[in-house]
């Protein structure tokens, strides 16, 4: 086998777009192979008080990815005197991964927050920055267990329509909030890379970023 | 030879073209500088340090898997432009997207259409973006369909071999009347009336050689590429979700149909579609 400069830690990530709130989730566990090597390492990085970044796969790329994020953000803040708003941010992080084409950052985002009419928005990325705008999305090694579930729960008429219609969730804050611990409990009993715990992040234009944490499987 | 690949705009570190402006402008304003300084800078798109680079490439390729499996169309004809596409994202079985927009609107009366790459079509044709609005500031109008393809065929071109897919249509507008291009990831670019893209553009082509006329009115040409997207969508696994039907005529782009494949099926065929053996629940 040749040298790979990657690896993929597992874990799954959710994030839901409301009317007045969005929430982000994500698994603690981190893994490699069948081992596990910590069970409180967090995926999501708290951007600023509009934006919220969770990524998926290769630990060390995600880390060094929200590194470069964080100092982008702090130098936006410093020029401009206001936080990076969420679609900005979400543009961004598209540049970001994409200029890394050929040597990629092995992570797979999702990118969350209240955009300036206060309405939640969600973006999903691939690996190298091509993303959409969406009401809900799940990524990480337990995409494939949870997305049908939020399609099954959430799902809302899609934005390419015409006549348009309105393309976000009508589930209220603690319905979707519920939807997503049961989500992560559903996924730890079936995928070997999600348990531990959930970090849940709920924002809101009157209470900020809060966050709460929900033990999982430990096995 | 990974050494004469680093030879391309962008990868050298040299390059003070338009995807440097672009690259360096992404970055916010604490990069500004090195953008009028014009001084080297580390390169824009970082490669590993790996002694085969196709190989990591190739693997890469694995890693990311990117979007694969569209149907896009389009074609020209007496009153303006006709772009139509399927909107499904797929990861190899996987259905990562139904509601991928992959009409790229580069300004109001140019688009672009998506398929291989989802992220080398969109970021390119981004840039393909700046570069029409910076052709119009300096030369105070409208570039053509021509010039714009030729830009991003160029652009393409540049990176011949370092792993882009994109196979894009472009089409508008401009004073020579209606007019579309192909281009692809490999640098051809081609002009033509009638232009099909992606894993169903087998079955469109089909539905469109049969319906097409020059002198269709506009209700014709917006069914019929409807009605071919629905095919492909029909008979391709990897194509599907709503269909997104564009026209261009002197006045720019509008998009005129949006519809769900669900809806589609029963407007077509409103007992089941009588090859079906089972019906769509």
């Amino acid at each position: 086998m040749s040298w790979s400069p990657y690896d993929l830690n597992g874990g799954t990530c959710i994030a839901i777009g409301g009317e007045g709130y969005c929430i982000v989730a994500a698994s603690t566990r981190l893994s490699t192979g069948f081992s596990i090597l910590t069970a409180d390492k967090s995926m999501i990085l708290p951007v600023n008080s509009k934006c919220l970044i969770a990524s998926a796969g290769f630990d060390g790329d995600r880390s060094q990815l929200h590194k470069v994020l964080t100092f982008r953000s702090e130098n936006y803040e410093h020029f401009h005197k206001k936080p990076m708003s969420c679609p900005a941010m979400a543009q961004m992080l598209g540049n970001t991964l994409y200029y890394k084409r050929f040597f990629p950052y092995y992570t797979f985002n999702l990118c969350a927050g209240l955009d300036d009419q206060g309405l939640g928005c969600v973006y999903t990325y691939d690996a190298i920055g091509s993303h959409e705008r969406v009401g809900y999305s799940c990524q990480g090694s337990g995409k494939d267990l949870v997305q049908p579930v939020l399609d099954n729960q959430l799902k809302a008429p899609s934005i390419l329509e015409l006549p348009p219609k309105v393309a976000v969730t009508s589930l209220s804050k603690d319905e979707a909030i519920e939807t997503v611990k049961i989500a992560f409990s559903a996924a730890s009993e079936r995928d070997i890379y999600t348990g531990d715990a959930v970090e849940i992040f709920v924002m809101t234009p009157e209470h900020g970023v809060q966050k709460e944490i929900l033990p999982l499987r430990r096995d | 030879m990974a050494s004469t690949r680093l030879n391309v705009p962008g990868l050298d570190g040299r390059c003070a073209g338009a995807s440097r402006a672009a690259a360096t402008l992404a970055l916010g304003g604490a990069d500004l500088a090195s953008l009028a300084g014009g001084s080297p800078v580390a390169s824009e798109f970082p490669l590993p340090a790996v002694q085969d680079l196709d190989r990591f490439e190739n693997n890469v390729q694995e890693l990311v898997k990117p979007e694969h499996g569209t149907t896009t169309l389009g074609f020209i004809f007496r009153d303006g432009v006709i772009i139509a596409v399927d909107s499904r994202a797929s990861q190899g079985s996987y259905v990562s997207s139904q509601t991928v927009k992959k009409v790229i609107e580069i300004n109001p009366y140019l688009v672009g259409t998506m398929a291989g790459g989802a992220a080398d079509c969109a970021f390119w044709q981004r840039n393909l973006g700046m570069q029409c609005r910076m052709f119009e500031l300096k030369n105070k109008k409208r570039i053509t369909v021509c010039a714009a393809s030729k830009m991003l065929a160029n652009t393409m071109y540049s990176y011949k071999g370092m792993g882009l897919s994109m196979g894009s249509m472009i089409g508008g507008w401009d004073p020579s009347g209606p007019a579309i291009y192909y281009v692809d990831s490999d640098g051809q670019r081609t002009k033509g009336t009638i232009f099909s893209v992606g894993s169903g553009s087998l079955y469109a082509y089909g539905v469109l050689d049969q319906g097409y006329k020059w002198d269709m009115d506009v209700d014709t040409a917006v069914e019929l590429g409807q009605r071919a997207i629905y095919h492909a969508q029909f008979r391709d696994a990897v194509s599907g979700g709503t269909c997104s039907v564009y026209h261009i005529t002197k006045d720019g782009w509008t998009k005129i149909r949006g519809n769900n494949h669900y809806d589609m099926h029963y407007q077509y065929y409103p007992g089941g579609h009588p090859t079906a053996a089972n019906d769509v629940i």
